[in-house]
């Protein structure tokens, strides 16, 4: 489509301008991408769900290990007061991996390679949780903000640090996975781009290179799915467990 | 048709796209439109595992899990039954051994009891008919000079009535017949 390694991060729209008022809302690229990962999801989990064998299925057994892998995600970081929040964190889980997968197919779009994208969900999470505190610990949770044991000259100056530290979650959160995605499937079509250029006589050393980096790049969606995942674990645990 | 109406309309899109690069992440055209087809599709998305599929998973394993436990539960239950009827068993055969080892003992004792008693008994019947024998034949022994001096001086009478018919003095008899036999039993009774 283009040489430009950033092209692949276009949204386009697909079909007519869909206007909400003012506010367009037109069914884009990155849409169809998040309709694809949701649906390969239930598609999956569905059909994983839907036969009790004592010796499971091959997705059966793919569906339940996923279950028993996010479950006990959280119940390791988050304790078992997290239990009610586990459908959510499966499904961020799901979403952000599925979407991350999704990305890695040539051709296709990284939803998670957008940093409105990650920054809505890491927000989503930052509100959540916040909410969560306060009603779990009414005011008493900004004692999240004041660690037990400091010399009361540097309150000041740490409760300043906690606080930025804490406000800047979801930016951190998003732009870790957002950046992630944005390198990794740019330096691949790079390294594609150097193929081209090279040709036939060079190019094999930024092929196998690329070889590489797809391997790696797959690492990186899983596991950057799992650290969005568990920093939300992390982050639900501060507002269920005051542990400061 | 549909199929194709909708490639060719993504084609297009995506080549109109392309002409402008740059950072397309910070183009902010787009932004709402991601930001709402996001929260549709992940709300869609939550409510139908959180509602439909996840409880389903967590049933099935459930329902594997207590049928394991069971299955296992069991299985020891079995298990447990199986070692005390081979204790119990054991016991059995354990105390018939005893028992029959103590019949042996029993019987052999009660045997060797037996045997005494009757050998002792026995001894006992046989010293008495030996003191009785001895007895009889020590009085047949002290009794046997005398008879038979008394029949050697009748005998001598009776041969000397015969020989000479004439009586004789049965005392001058005797007197001989014991001066005789004195000398000739003391051959035989050394006493």
């Amino acid at each position: 489509m283009a040489t430009n390694p950033m092209a692949q991060f276009e949204v386009y729209r697909i079909g007519p301008e869909i206007k909400l008022g003012s506010i367009d809302i037109s069914f884009t690229n990155s849409s169809l991408f998040m309709i694809i990962s949701s649906l390969a999801i239930l598609l999956i989990f569905n059909l994983g769900s839907k036969k009790n064998s004592l010796l499971p299925t091959k997705i059966q057994l793919l569906a339940e290990l996923s279950y028993s892998f996010v479950s006990k995600m959280i119940s390791d970081t988050a304790g078992s007061k997290a239990k009610p929040y586990f459908s959510f964190i499966f499904s961020l889980f799901m979403f952000v991996l599925f979407c991350n997968m999704f990305g890695m197919m040539p051709y296709s779009f990284t939803v998670t390679s957008h940093i409105i994208v990650t920054f809505f969900l890491a927000f989503f999470v930052f509100v959540g949780v916040t909410v969560i505190g306060f009603m779990k610990h009414g005011l008493g949770y900004l004692k999240l903000f004041v660690p037990s044991g400091v010399p009361a000259l540097l309150l000041p100056l740490i409760i300043i640090i906690e606080v930025i530290s804490y406000l800047s979650r979801p930016i951190s959160l998003s732009v870790r996975l957002f950046a992630n995605m944005l390198a990794g499937h740019t330096m691949m079509k790079v390294f594609g781009g150097f193929v081209i250029s090279l040709g036939i006589v060079g190019g094999w050393l930024p092929l196998s290179f690329s070889v590489a980096l797809t391997g790696l790049e797959f690492l990186v969606a899983f596991l950057q799915a799992y650290v969005f995942a568990i920093l939300t674990c992390i982050y639900l645990n501060d507002a269920l467990n005051l542990h400061h | 048709m549909g199929k194709l109406l909708f490639l060719s309309i993504l084609l297009s899109s995506a080549v109109n796209a392309a002409e402008k690069v740059g950072m397309p992440q910070l183009d902010t055209e787009f932004w709402i439109s991601q930001i709402f087809w996001l929260a549709i599709t992940f709300s869609i998305l939550f409510i139908l595992l959180s509602k439909i599929i996840l409880p389903k998973i967590s049933a099935n394993l459930e329902t594997r899990k207590s049928l394991i436990l069971e299955n296992i539960s069991t299985a020891e239950k079995k298990r447990e039954e199986s070692e005390s009827k081979i204790k119990e068993y054991n016991e059995i055969v354990e105390k018939s051994k005893n028992d029959a080892k103590s019949m042996i003992s029993q019987a052999k004792e009660r045997l060797t009891k037996d045997i005494i008693l009757k050998k002792g008994a026995l001894e006992k019947d046989l010293s008495n008919e030996i003191q009785k024998a001895e007895i009889e034949i020590q009085e047949f022994r002290d009794k046997a000079p005398e008879r038979i001096n008394k029949i050697a001086v009748e005998t001598s009478a009776d041969l000397l009535h015969q020989l000479i018919s004439a009586d004789v003095n049965s005392s001058s008899v005797s007197a001989i017949v014991n001066d005789l036999s004195s000398k000739i039993m003391s051959r035989y009774y050394g006493n």
